[in-house]
């Protein structure tokens, strides 16, 4: 399992990379393993502003449906459409091409308060 | 986001034997009905497509079995199970229900009858208990009732190539063997193993009942015979959407102590050539006919269907709700099932799954799916 140091996480199991204002937001490896093989990823808030801790879509494995919540305030600029089709890249590359959603930043000092990759690893008990 | 798995902390958890050989395959182990359980080895959609296509095995030794014996054994399995045990023969095995008195199904379950008066039934393993209780209550006659669920293994080898493997473990002729049929011999070296040609995916293969103390060596050497076509272990979370693509009820979601059998689709085990509990109320409910149905459908937009959403007609009456769903691994698409009205219940009706909060269009589908 993979927890790179680049990222920062939520104790909902999220991912957040930032670059400039623009925020890249996944599932964890762990989450992904967790939940089984992801057969849907639903995304209905593309141009929507979303708060802190509120649903931005769902994920849904074979067994399980689970909503996903931001880590951070923002607007949803863009959703990976390739998904779509290929819902399981969340599970084989859950921090590139299974990233879900990105987003402009509402306050960036959000972002620093959120679980490092140590913090998060102790979370998860790895 | 994540409620990955209920950990129960206030119940006791019970182990199958084999805990630790699916600890050492990697098994994510999950509780179900009480027991600590393989939920998942690899992934689940892999170990669905390996029991359809190949050879899978399930250690579904959390079941109940319950042996009932002696001269009165007949007379309390028909007074009862919902279908006809009259009509077995010896090495014969049937599906059956047991109804309670208020219209619902106390479990569903499987009749083995072993020889004249010596038969097993196997039970839901949440529902051990609860059985025991029921089918003693109505032991008034002195059938002699053993409940043997904790010496018992079971393993499920399922697949189109499971026969060929487990044929290279008996001298017994497995091909000759109908469905619902059973031996009783030596297996991978061991007495008196069941070979039973029944299992919950069909996907065809036997389940395979043995001694908890031979059940370890047993399970290797089914892997050993198995290794030349590449058998993998196979958690619930596969059982779950293999039943599901067949239509198979699963107890505690698509019946329960109040859905009838016949709501369920289970008027073919459920027999009025003989009294059994309930049977004179359940026989009006069939002359009157049943007011929900329970029913297969499938989507046609996409999404997925899961437990106790609500299904709605095109005008968004409620007519019912989901007791099962996934997305078919076969299929690619969402498929369920659910209790509807009677009158929303035909082949082809356009009913709608209240997706959070969206209505999306199902039909109503013949099952199996595939």
């Amino acid at each position: 399992m993979t927890i790179p140091d680049s990222l920062k996480y939520t104790k909902d199991h999220e991912w957040i990379k930032v670059e400039g204002n623009i925020a890249t937001i996944g599932i964890t490896d762990f989450a992904q393993g967790e939940l089984g093989d992801i057969v849907y990823v639903d995304i209905n808030s593309v141009g929507q502003e979303v708060g802190q801790h509120d649903v931005f879509g769902t994920v849904e494995a074979v067994k399980t449906v689970s909503d996903l919540y931001m880590p951070v305030a923002g607007k949803v600029v863009e959703f990976n459409k390739s998904l779509e089709s290929a819902p399981e890249k969340v599970n084989s590359d859950p921090y590139g091409d299974g990233w879900m959603v990105k987003i402009e930043l509402k306050d960036a000092a959000q972002v620093s308060a959120l679980l490092t990759a140590a913090q998060y690893k102790e979370l998860i008990g790895k | 986001m994540i409620t990955f798995a209920a950990t129960s902390i206030y119940m006791e958890i019970k182990q199958v034997p084999l805990q630790h050989v699916h600890e050492k395959l990697g098994a994510k182990m999950v509780p179900f009905a009480g027991f600590n359980m393989p939920v998942r080895y690899s992934s689940d959609i892999e170990e669905h497509m390996t029991v359809r296509n190949c050879v899978g095995v399930f250690d579904v030794s959390h079941m109940g079995e319950f042996t009932i014996k002696g001269t009165y054994a007949l007379d309390l399995i028909q007074r009862v199970t919902s279908n006809d045990a009259s009509k077995l023969i010896d090495g014969q095995a049937q599906y059956s229900c047991l109804p309670n008195e208020v219209g619902g199904i106390v479990d569903d379950l499987i009749v083995y009858k072993i020889k004249e008066n010596d038969y097993l039934l196997v039970v839901n393993a949440g529902n051990i208990e609860k059985d025991w209780n029921w089918i003693a209550k109505h032991n008034t006659k002195g059938a002699e009732m053993t409940n043997i669920s904790e010496d018992i293994c079971l393993f499920a080898v399922q697949g189109p190539k499971a026969v060929g493997v487990l044929q290279k473990l008996t001298a017994t002729d497995l091909s000759s063997i109908p469905y619902y049929h059973f031996a009783i011999g030596e297996f991978a070296g061991v007495n008196d193993v069941v070979m039973s040609n029944t299992g919950y995916t069909g996907a065809g293969g036997f389940e395979i009942y043995v001694n908890k103390a031979s059940a370890e060596k047993v399970w290797n050497e089914i892997f050993r015979a198995g290794a030349s076509e590449n058998i993998k272990p196979i958690g619930l979370g596969a059982r779950d959407t293999l039943r599901l693509e067949k239509g198979f009820c699963l107890y505690g979601n698509d019946i329960d102590d109040t859905t009838s059998p016949l709501e369920a689709g289970l008027g073919w085990i459920t027999k009025f050539t003989k009294e059994f509990t309930n049977s004179a109320n359940l026989l009006k409910q069939k002359e009157a006919g049943v007011t929900k149905k329970l029913v297969g459908f499938k989507m046609i937009d996409k999404g997925i269907p899961r437990h106790d959403y609500q299904l709605k007609d095109a005008a968004g009456n409620v007519i019912g709700k989901v007791t099962s769903g996934t997305q078919s691994p076969m299929l690619s698409v969402g498929v369920g099932l659910g209790y509807v009205t009677t009158e929303n219940s035909k082949v082809g009706t356009e009913i709608f799954v209240d997706v959070r909060g969206k209505g999306l269009k199902a039909i109503v589908t013949k099952v199996p799916f595939v």
